[in-house]
């Protein structure tokens, strides 16, 4: 487990332990995970604190998109592929995204700085076409705009 | 002419979330003060006078829903404003939220005094998170100021409100599983009856009201009904918030009068199509809406007007594709988006989707046989007949639309049928 399990614990007391928190107590666990996730570890132990079955952590965790079950990497990549974002030229922006980052929708990159997944509309159709990364919304992207994008999050890895 | 209209959003861009002294100077909680006045019959009766229906995309009404809402007794009951704004090409509750959250508010309140509610919550959805300390920083000072928290303006008027984040699901735009979330569960809808009215959050009645339709009841306490009611046609009245998106040049959210032609919408605030082209359809009310080809943009935007032409309001999201577009392709994204949220819960949803998603990637591919574009219409017609919830039961809508005015670029990627 990467995260400290005092930090747990304070999330766990701070909901009461009440089944009925799970979603707030998992979203709040995933983010003292670097690597944005629950790990199987991590599930077990929370199960095991609130006295209810793993079966039960894990139907949430898949059931909802913005828990997560593996490791994404340290810049999380999310493209919309909702109807707005498709008819504004989603094509070229996943086309731009594939070469500049170097893997495949899905994929996460051997030094794990990046994932790059698809996402269902985050409600930014305004300024559509937009990604997310980190949560941060980036909009009308263009392949220059993409390519400044990355270049500035690898300068940042570098730093 | 640009007819956008500032009722709704008459506070946008005028305060922060810090200054809600400005939002007083500006007439804030005057709905609120009205309604505590004035009382729960008062508030039904101008509801009822304003012809407001709800803005989350069932477009019932909002009087009617209240009225029978307060009539269900319980030891505790709870509002919620759902802010799970999950509609593909839909964005106009995030703008409310953002820059007039104290309405928002204001508007929960209203609902909380007649529903009979102590304990209000909003659930925002995570996308959003941007804004959940926005609006728990807006409550914290609407506390503060004796808007919101125990004896509200010395009437006695107890209410308090909590932000509750969504996790990623479409689904919990759906008022029980909106519920079934809060509850620590998997967002899957429920068996109805009863409904959520009567049994709701943690068994107990919950009135769930979208953040547009608050932010009316808000503005129509404050400005009387009558007042309101001058805005759009007889029968659909006052103003709504649209989202406008697609191919257009100024995308964005718009407050319009009802009764604008979608024409007037399009070219006239949405400054027309970006590089000139030509308009091929439009998808109203978001991806659970029909396609509208290009002829009917001179329906005015009613209820009426719409539902008589087999299209609809819905979240108020107006798509615009130009006359380059694929609609096999938009049906292709259209069904992969609803094949991700489906729950699982029934059959008809979860594996109608899967089967819709294989065929429309045939016909993207150009595989497709004439019995597969059968097979199609057929599962479209049984997930609308037999889904458990609204999901399944709109998710064809665009395709069966599709197959009304399209038939001759669906069959065009048909082999068989090329020769035709």
């Amino acid at each position: 487990m990467t995260a400290d399990i005092q930090d747990v614990n304070k999330i766990l007391k701070k909901y009461e332990y009440k089944d009925t928190s799970l979603i707030p107590i998992l979203q709040e666990v995933q983010k003292l995970n670097e690597e944005k996730y629950i790990s199987e570890e991590m599930a077990k132990y929370v199960a095991t604190e609130m006295k209810i079955s793993k079966t039960r952590i894990y139907e949430v965790i898949t059931f909802f998109s913005a828990l997560n079950d593996k490791p994404k990497g340290k810049y999380f990549v999310q493209l919309c592929n909702s109807t707005v974002c498709e008819i504004t030229d989603k094509e070229t922006i996943e086309n731009t995204l594939v070469s500049e980052l170097g893997i495949q929708v899905g994929e996460t990159s051997q030094d794990k700085m990046f994932t790059l997944e698809y996402t269902p509309c985050f409600g930014a159709c305004d300024v559509s076409p937009a990604m997310r990364v980190n949560k941060v919304v980036y909009g009308n992207l263009t392949e220059s705009k993409i390519k400044s994008i990355v270049s500035k999050l690898r300068g940042d890895i570098y730093e | 002419m640009n007819r956008t209209q500032r009722v709704i959003t008459e506070n946008f861009n005028t305060y922060k979330v810090e200054e809600i002294d400005k939002y007083i100077q500006n007439g804030g909680f005057q709905g609120l003060k009205n309604a505590l006045e004035k009382g729960k019959d008062f508030i039904i009766d101008e509801l009822n006078t304003s012809g407001l229906r709800g803005r989350g995309g069932a477009a019932y009404p909002t009087g009617k829903k209240w009225n029978g809402g307060r009539k269900n007794h319980a030891d505790v009951k709870y509002v919620l404003c759902n802010a799970d704004e999950g509609e593909p090409a839909t964005f106009k509750d995030r703008e409310l939220l953002a820059r007039d959250p104290y309405k928002v508010l204001e508007g929960l309140a209203i609902s909380g005094y007649t529903f009979g509610a102590k304990e209000g919550f909003i659930y925002i959805r995570e996308e959003y998170e941007f804004l959940h300390s926005k609006i728990r920083k807006a409550i914290k000072l609407a506390e503060e100021n004796g808007y919101l928290g125990k004896n509200i303006l010395g009437t006695g008027f107890d209410f308090t409100i909590k932000v509750f984040s969504g996790a990623g699901a479409y689904v919990c735009g759906e008022g029980s599983a909106l519920i079934e979330s809060m509850e620590g569960k998997a967002g899957r809808p429920r068996m109805k009856p009863p409904r959520i009215g009567v049994v709701g959050y943690m068994g107990k009645p919950t009135q769930s009201n979208n953040v547009e339709t608050l932010a009316i009841v808000a503005t129509v306490l404050k400005m009387g009904a009558s007042n309101y009611a001058k805005y759009g046609t007889e029968k659909s009245i006052g103003t709504k918030m649209i989202s406008l998106c697609g191919n257009v040049k100024k995308p964005g959210t718009y407050e319009i009068p009802f009764g604008m032609s979608l024409r007037e919408i399009i070219y006239d605030i949405g400054g027309g199509i970006v590089g000139d082209k030509d308009i091929k359809f439009l998808q109203l009310g978001g991806v659970s809406g029909p396609l509208m080809p290009k002829q009917y943009i001179d329906t005015r935007y009613t209820y009426e007007d719409l539902e008589g032409k087999g299209f609809g309001i819905g979240s108020g999201a107006i798509l615009v594709a130009d006359e380059t577009k694929s609609v096999i392709k938009f049906l292709e994204s259209v069904s992969y988006f609803f094949f991700h949220e489906s729950c699982g819960k029934c059959t008809p949803c979860r594996e109608g989707k899967r089967q819709m998603k294989k065929l429309l990637n045939k016909m993207s591919q150009g595989t497709a046989t004439t019995k597969d574009l059968k097979n199609i219409e057929k599962i479209s017609r049984i997930m609308t007949d037999a889904s458990f919830c609204g999901l399944g039961q709109t998710a064809a809508t665009a395709m069966l639309t599709a197959i009304k005015y399209f038939s001759p670029e669906l069959c065009s990627s048909i082999d068989e049928m090329k020769a035709l």
